[in-house]
């Protein structure tokens, strides 16, 4: 039946897109500073959150959108400069504790300040779904994926074109080298955070229209994005979204074909088969460990 | 000189001792021993699992996994099959050794955050198995657990004892017991840090391709080690879900993983006793922060985050750090 | 350094120590104790459920309290998690010495709760649905919702009266979505109905189209029902209304508030659900005795907190009243006193809807408290 192939492959490329957006922020951090940072899923929900309260108040939802994504970006910096940076003698795993930590934080004062509801955002452009083949698409989910590859362009470029784009890569490779060569990998490094932080509030926004938004809306999709990023090998832009579309397109397939029940739990599996035969996910760097 | 003998493994050993069988003289209601429980199972559980972070260097995210796997076998074959407890506690132990080894094989040759990545898939694959076979494990909600019992003698937290003429009520009994069981728990992995293949381990945490250059087979080590901390893990989940009488899919879930290597981290990797004490803090925490209703989870991020930054090394070792180096300084000046 | 520390330490031991002994003085007023997942992902149960027992605690007292003594409420967050919940249930028992427990958001959490409740011989009103919870029944444990299997006989019988037999399930795989379906495939078996497709959610899905898809596609599905809460349904519903599908739809009880109709837009409108009658107190007839209870409760709910009533308040306000109500009949705390009068509860109009305990019902209402509403125009409509 290619109608429910269609709308099957429709889902999976909406919830996929979704977690290959996420999964992009995982990247940028983790190319910067080799950070897997948990609280990538609360700059979600900041740009979500933040957007929705916004125009709650009447703000305009273009420039509710603009201050939301400024505001993700500033904690992103605030997260690196006072979390992260401190603490660089620290191990991977405390980074991760840390990390966590931030996340409970912010999600804490995200409860305070907004409260415990979800929270409905309408549709960028139309209501009525596309029709295609007898399959139906959520008009959102074009957005989700136009935003994407603008996203993902506008990062190939910022990272080969742009002198900022160059220090956080020379320094992700060789932080002594960066600073001898007279790179700022302070500052380099917190301007990965914010960018990371402005990509995630920015999927945050795109997405709420068919998630909802809320306080806690970061820890799922949060996860999910590492998931997809750790497919696709971490620190690997390419892979993050073709992480995420897979890790989207296999949930859809498997509640289609096979078991609602057991779609999270095959799309765990996956996970297991794709490190098993490439143990640095699809598209991961090999890299040559020091001794 | 304090230095000294705080390193000493059998010392430690015995200040656990003398601290575990102290404590109940601070504590006055039943509540306060079944917290007390609930910590030494909680701590045996992430001693087991520091062997593995802080002596191998491997890090999981799963290991609620083999947690819950050990509480629901228990629960399942003393409910549902009219098994004792012991002969439970042991088959499910030696079951999710056995799964333990058949996932660690593969995925212990993974590196860093990829380790920790199929870790959590492990523990979410085992949590949603749970959660979905709701003949055997009563689904979402949960199900009961018999009182954990000896081959009929029965240990319920709601009965009297008596142990060498002293009436004990059940809280009170539980609690002797989980701390004799700790003091095992970590008497054996002092044991094994000690052993050859310990110090295999930490070399293969120092760097494992040193440690393959001079001869050591580092994949038997690091499975065995998984193994090891998982059967730990099951061990301690099937005392849980005795004590509680009760148990949810929660047992095995993400969040209980995180909270469990918060634990290793938050004490101290490496430190057995430093585990310990981070297994008390983070059990006791969220007891005291409620006072600040709302601000609970703030308040625990920030302790959360502020520790971790300024104590990098843990709870333990930070303190042990400052500790010796004052009695230096104060060493320094007298001469 | 290390002085500061340990002095820090110190403090930090004596402020927990105080913390859980604090209490335990004071015989005076009458403890009500409640353990409530007021953040978490069951936070909507927890939430009004929390405001409503502050508000009404505090109305009480104003009133000059029961039996001449003040009600103090000692409350907990437990997260939704039900290992939290049993050790704040042992801490309200042991450490705060409560009269009577309150609470129980979730059916994990209450259940978690139940051995040590029937152990300390305390009475406790679950605030949570499974058919569990009171059935069989438990010596202590009461329970003020409507069982889930009351929603599936009410929703099934509906269905039925409509000549719909072969229905499609989908449910989400939480305690609540999990019970709910158990009992929904269990009543169609009693009343000859088929369920012939059976699809679930997990709570943190975004989207359910391919489940959707899956039941559309199934032969001779005649209505489709929904058992779950949180966001989850409001997501079902929208993809049901991208999807076109023009079966009749049922959600459970779950939904039951005006924020799912926020959620959900346009996507509900012509859906049915069980609910207790406080979605709509206008529309009852006068004669209805549940009116003045449920006017009452949702004006004042919302003249407090300034937020839309929910059912879950109501189930927390008719089991604060309860205890209240069994308290004043034994004319004690007595915990066997209480409990025994507890028992003998007839007739109590409450929001959920009318309560008649005994020694072999715990729950004390029947199927018919839930009036089937269908989603018309935005609001809720009144059906039967």
């Amino acid at each position: 039946m290619l109608s429910e192939f269609l709308q099957y492959l429709f889902t999976g490329i909406t919830i996929g897109a979704t977690y290959a957006l996420i999964a992009l922020g995982f990247t940028l951090i983790y190319n910067a500073s080799h950070v897997i940072n948990f609280a990538q899923g609360e700059f979600l929900m900041i740009g979500g959150m933040t957007t929705v309260s916004l125009t709650g108040m009447g703000v305009p939802m273009p420039l509710a959108i603009v201050l939301a994504v400024l505001l993700a970006g500033v904690f992103g910096i605030l997260l690196q400069r006072f979390a992260i940076a401190p603490a660089k003698q620290a191990d991977v795993v405390t980074l991760i504790i840390i990390t966590i930590g931030a996340s409970i934080f912010i999600r804490g004062l995200a409860q305070l300040v907004w409260g415990k509801e979800y929270h409905v955002m309408p549709n960028f452009s139309r209501d009525e779904p596309i029709r295609i083949f007898g399959a139906v698409l959520n008009s959102q989910s074009l957005w989700v994926l136009g935003v994407g590859a603008v996203l993902v362009v506008a990062l190939v470029l910022f990272f080969t074109r742009t002198l900022i784009g160059k220090a956080i890569l020379a320094t992700s490779m060789n932080k002594q080298a960066a600073r001898l060569v007279g790179i700022r990998t302070q500052l380099v490094l917190m301007l990965a955070f914010m960018v990371s932080a402005l990509l995630g509030s920015i999927a945050g926004v795109v997405v709420a229209p068919i998630t909802f938004t809320s306080y806690d809306i970061g820890i799922m999709l949060g996860l999910k994005g590492f998931v997809a990023a750790a497919i696709g090998g971490l620190g690997s832009g390419v892979g993050a979204v073709v992480g995420g579309l897979l890790l989207g397109v296999v949930e859809a397939m498997t509640a289609g074909y096979v078991s609602s029940d057991y779609k999270d739990a095959v799309a765990f599996s996956m996970i297991l088969v794709v490190l098993f035969f490439m143990p640095r996910g699809l598209f991961g760097a090999k890299v040559v460990e020091r001794v | 000189m304090l230095n000294r003998f705080m390193q000493s493994r059998l010392r430690g050993l015995m200040v656990l001792a003398v601290i575990l069988f102290s404590l109940p003289v601070f504590l006055s209601n039943p509540f306060h021993y079944e917290l007390a429980t609930q910590m030494a199972i909680i701590a045996g559980t992430v001693v087991g699992l520091n062997l593995l972070v802080g002596f191998a260097g491997q890090i999981s995210l799963g290991h609620a996994g083999f947690f819950g796997l050990g509480a629901y076998f228990t629960g399942i074959m003393t409910g549902h099959y009219g098994w004792s407890a012991i002969p439970a506690l042991v088959v499910g132990a030696i079951l999710v050794g056995l799964i333990a080894w058949i996932v660690g094989r593969p995925i212990l040759r993974l590196k860093g955050h990829y380790l920790s990545m199929a870790t959590l898939a492990v523990g979410f694959i085992i949590a949603i198995i749970i959660n979905n076979e709701r003949q055997l494990t009563g689904g979402p909600d949960g199900m009961p657990v018999p009182v954990f019992d000896v081959f009929g003698w029965e240990l319920s937290p709601f009965g009297t004892y008596s142990l060498f003429g002293i009436e004990l009520n059940g809280s009170e009994a539980w609690y002797l017991f989980a701390a004799a069981v700790l003091l095992v728990a970590v008497w054996l992995a002092q044991n094994l840090i000690d052993s050859p293949i310990g110090r295999a381990l930490r070399s293969v945490h120092g760097s494992e391709v040193a440690a393959r250059v001079v001869g050591v087979n580092t994949a038997r080590y690091k499975s065995l080690v998984f193994v090891i901390s998982a059967v730990y893990a099951s061990v301690m989940g099937g005392l849980y879900a005795h004590f509680q009488g009760f148990i949810t899919p929660a047992v095995a879930s993400f969040d209980f993983s995180i909270v469990l290597i918060t634990m290793v981290v938050l004490g101290g990797m490496g430190s057995t006793m430093g585990v310990i004490l981070g297994a008390v803090v983070l059990k006791l925490l969220p007891q005291i922060l409620t006072h600040f209703q709302e601000m609970e989870a703030v308040m625990f991020g920030l302790i959360l985050m502020l520790t971790m930054i300024f104590m990098p090394k843990g709870l333990l070792p930070t303190l042990q750090m400052a500790v010796s180096k004052r009695l230096k300084r104060r060493a320094g000046g007298q001469q | 350094m290390l002085k500061t520390l340990l002095r820090c330490a110190g403090k930090f031991v004596a402020i927990a120590a105080a913390g859980l002994v604090m209490s335990a003085q004071a015989a005076e007023p009458i403890r009500i104790g409640s353990f409530l997942s007021v953040t978490g992902p069951a936070s909507f149960l927890g939430d009004p459920e929390l405001k409503t027992l502050q508000m009404y605690v505090d109305k009480i007292n104003k009133d000059g309290g029961v039996l001449g003594r003040p009600l103090e409420l000692v409350h907990y967050d437990d997260v939704g998690n039900a290992s939290s919940a049993r050790n704040f249930a042992s801490r309200l028992i042991r450490s705060d010495q409560v009269d009577i427990i309150v609470g129980g958001s979730t059916t994990g959490a209450t259940m978690a709760s139940v051995p040590l409740v029937e152990q300390a011989k305390i009475p406790f009103i679950s605030l949570a649905g499974a058919v569990v919870i009171t059935t069989p029944v438990k010596h202590w444990v009461f329970k003020t919702p409507q069982s889930d299997r009351m929603a599936a006989e009410r929703i099934l019988a509906d269905m039925k009266a409509r000549g719909f037999t072969r229905i499609g399930l989908i449910s989400g795989t939480g305690g609540f979505g999990s019970s709910g379906r158990t009992q929904t495939l269990e009543v169609a078996k009693n009343m000859g109905m088929e369920v012939v497709a059976d699809e679930t959610y997990s709570g943190s899905d975004t989207d359910m189209t391919a489940q959707l898809t899956n039941i559309r596609n199934t032969d001779g599905v005649q209505a489709i029902l929904n058992f779950g809460f949180g966001q989850g349904p409001a997501i079902v519903t929208r993809n049901y209304a991208q999807l076109g599908i023009k079966l009749p739809f049922y959600q459970s009880h779950g939904v039951a508030s005006d924020s799912f109709l926020k959620l959900a837009g346009k996507a509900a409108e012509g859906l049915r659900l069980p609910a207790s009658p406080l979605l709509v107190p206008d529309s009852l007839p006068d004669s209805d005795p549940q009116k003045a209870v449920v006017q009452n409760y949702k004006s004042e709910y919302e003249a407090r907190w300034n937020a839309k009533v929910s059912t879950f308040g109501g189930y927390a306000y008719d089991g604060l009243m309860l205890a209240v109500k069994a308290i004043e009949a034994a004319g004690t705390t007595d915990h066997e006193a209480v409990r025994k009068a507890l028992e003998n509860i007839h007739g109590y109009v409450g929001v959920t809807g009318e309560f008649t305990m005994g020694p072999d019902d715990h729950n004390g209402l029947d199927a018919d408290s839930f009036r089937i509403l269908e989603v018309q125009n935005g609001d809720w409509k009144l059906i039967n």
